[in-house]
């Protein structure tokens, strides 16, 4: 079976600078993979290009059967994104804001009081402006609209920076059932230990390339224990 | 490119040169306007290049920049060689349009069509140069101000007759008049068309001049893709 | 599209709502500006009366760059505005629909505007049907124009004078165009308003149908 995702020496520039500068990665399904590698090493660029965002200068990039550049448009409809930055309205509230996101997505708006419940999220916090929460909340909102959405493809961003050892839990929990429900999950991260339990296959990145390759440790049958 | 910078330039100066000899002296005064209607032979000229040429080319360039298969970021320098230097030719239409106002009407400014249409060109182009001064990686701002140029070309037409109907008093378009004859004759006809050809050859060198430089200004960054490739990843080996 | 367009418009809506800015802040300061200009021209009735149409539309065109920027505020940040291609909007529809909320703002802009205008400047309209025509014609040229140019303008900071600079000239037939059919609608005025509503008109389609086709592309990084 064709993997999920897959690149060739793929170049992407930003600004005239070329952010990767020839990946070669293969994914298949129901996967876990962390990204590792010091900053400007193109984690970011990297989430961004499998996203659809980043435009492919040159190489090859099919990712859920989407070939790129020109599948850009069809592939970003698959795909999940959770950055540092979660995109989302600050003058409404968590429900609104995933209402308004479902709905875009030709989704059932109702699914977004479960997709709440289950990021832990409840009462007061999920009536209140996304502007007046704390960074932990805003990052579960992130994770709640990822989890209502269910995309083929889930992409976070540095997940556990800043959070809680509850949140951090949560970030495993999800990512854990999304691959066991046959997504493919790609997470960066600065803390290799934690991305290591977490993972299925481990890629260090440097100079906008895989620099190296790993076996992770996920335990894919339960959750894993975050210390 | 260079080639017709060193032959536009003699030539378009050549031409003016020959406007201004046959405008000042080979033809005759009105006797209305006595000596002022000499101001024929270049105020019409910069006006056409100003509000037609200028603004046609930057907006042409501009379509092509925007049309993917044509893409390319010499089509948004040039665009913004032909704004930068329409702004010129703006300043000289007013400069002239008043001292012609003034001598045939008594005032340094009037509400008429023509000018006023100018005067708002102007704005329009200036703000397309603050747009360009916007820090922005090159193909955003080429994306941006080729955006501003094809709104703005699309206004004039609107602003033409918007302000024509609003005042008039300008003598109406003496050549693309529809319905009067040309009201100039003989000599002063000609050299009125030389005056257009002279000063659009002038335009065209001045445009062409800017670019160059603007090309030049560039040409460190274009840094070709292999070199940068190289080089972004040695980052990876020495990190 | 005009799914997407009801939705985003929808959305800024309920935004304009919850946060009241048009309310508290874009009406006064128009209000504002019909007071400023009394001050600056002294209380003379007939000045000021003769002299209404244009006041009206100079405060509308200020107080509509104003009511854009804050419509262009909300799409706030780079991860927004890329949230929002990530949910598959169609950005012909994302256009319409910014353009459908601040158009819904700008005609009770306008609604109120007038009332004030015609009492304060001592106005006497005869032309009903010109003078709501214009009204409804500019403002949706207005908002249209305003969306694109505010796509254009780069960051918030940057935004803040150079959305001015850009939109107010292009914006000036619509203020010609506007007083003129104004003056048209009143007691003393003169000439028809149709040759008016026409420029309005053709503004309106032109920037609708630019921001239709454009607002996508400009948008792509």
């Amino acid at each position: 079976m064709a993997p999920a995702i897959s690149l060739r020496s793929a170049v992407a520039l930003s600004g005239g600078f070329p952010v990767l500068a020839g990946v070669d990665l293969d994914l298949d399904a129901g996967q876990v993979l962390a990204l590792l590698g010091s900053n400007g090493a193109g984690k970011t660029s990297l989430l961004r290009l499998l996203a659809g965002l980043l435009p492919l200068r040159s190489g090859e990039a099919v990712v859920l059967g989407c070939e790129l550049p020109d599948g850009a448009a069809e592939l970003r409809r698959q795909v999940g994104l959770a950055g540092h930055d979660p995109g989302l309205y600050e003058e409404l509230d968590a429900r609104e804001n995933l209402r308004f996101a479902l709905r875009a997505a030709r989704l059932d708006p109702a699914g977004a009081d479960a997709a709440l419940e289950r990021v832990g999220l409840e009462g007061r916090a999920v009536a209140t402006p996304l502007g007046l929460l704390s960074e932990g909340q805003r990052r579960r909102v992130a994770l709640a609209w990822l989890a209502a959405r269910r995309p083929a493809l889930w992409l976070l961003d540095e997940p556990h920076a800043g959070l809680d050892a509850s949140t951090r839990h949560l970030v495993g929990e999800l990512c854990n059932e999304a691959a066991r429900g046959g997504a493919v999950v790609v997470l960066s991260s600065h803390e290799p230990e934690l991305a290591v339990s977490l993972a299925d296959t481990v890629v260090t990145m440097g100079g906008g390339a895989v620099i190296d390759t790993s076996r992770g440790r996920r335990d894919a049958a339960g959750v894993t224990d975050v210390a | 490119m260079n080639r017709a910078i060193r032959i536009l330039g003699p030539t378009s100066i050549l031409l003016c040169v020959l406007d201004v000899i046959l405008g000042l002296w080979v033809t005759p005064d009105d006797e209305n306007q006595l000596e002022y209607v000499r101001l024929v032979y270049i105020h019409p000229a910069e006006a056409w290049v100003a509000l037609y040429v200028a603004i046609a080319m930057a907006a042409l360039c501009s379509l092509l920049y925007l049309w993917k298969r044509t893409r390319s970021l010499k089509w948004d320098r040039l665009a913004a060689s032909a704004v930068e230097v329409g702004v010129v030719f703006i300043l000289l239409t007013l400069v002239t349009g008043s001292i012609w106002g003034r001598a045939t009407w008594g005032v340094w400014w009037t509400w008429d069509a023509r000018l006023t249409a100018t005067a708002l060109l102007a704005v329009l182009f200036l703000g397309y140069i603050a747009l360009r001064r916007v820090p922005a990686d090159p193909e955003t701002r080429a994306r941006r101000c080729a955006a501003a140029a094809l709104f703005a070309a699309v206004d004039v037409p609107i602003v033409h007759f918007a302000v024509n109907w609003w005042n008039t008093l300008h003598q109406s378009a003496t050549v693309l008049n529809p319905n009067l004859k040309p009201r100039i004759h003989g000599s002063m006809a000609w050299t009125l068309l030389l005056s257009f050809i002279a000063f659009t050859a002038l335009f065209a060198w001045m445009v062409l001049l800017r670019y160059r430089i603007e090309v030049n200004a560039h040409s460190g960054e274009d840094v070709e893709l292999a070199d940068a490739l190289a080089e972004r990843r040695a980052e990876g080996v020495t990190s | 599209m005009w799914r997407d367009a009801l939705l985003v418009a929808g959305r800024d809506l309920r935004i304009e709502l919850r946060t009241r800015v048009g309310l508290w802040q874009v009406l006064p300061f128009a209000l504002l500006t019909l007071l400023l200009f009394a001050f600056a021209l002294g209380p003379k009735p007939g000045l000021l009366a003769e002299a209404a149409p244009g006041l009206f539309w100079l405060s509308i065109l200020l107080s509509v760059v104003l009511a854009a920027q804050r419509s262009i505020a909300v799409e706030g940040t780079r991860a927004t505005r890329e949230g929002s291609r990530l949910l598959g909007l169609d950005p012909a529809g994302i256009f319409l629909g910014k353009m459908l909320a601040l158009l819904v703002e700008v005609l009770l802009l306008e609604a109120v505007l007038l009332v004030g205008v015609l009492i304060v400047f001592h106005v006497l309209v005869t032309a009903w049907a010109t003078l709501i025509a214009s009204c409804v014609l500019a403002a949706i040229g207005l908002c249209a124009a305003s969306i694109l140019y505010g796509s254009l303008a780069g960051e918030a900071r940057i935004r803040a004078t150079l959305l001015p600079v850009l939109l107010l000239p292009i914006t000036a037939p619509v203020l010609i165009a506007g007083a003129k059919a104004f003056d048209a609608s009143v007691v003393t005025g003169s000439g028809s308003g149709a040759r008016w509503l026409g420029i309005l008109a053709v503004f309106a389609l032109v920037y609708t149908a630019l921001g239709i086709v454009l607002y996508g592309p400009l948008e792509e990084s």
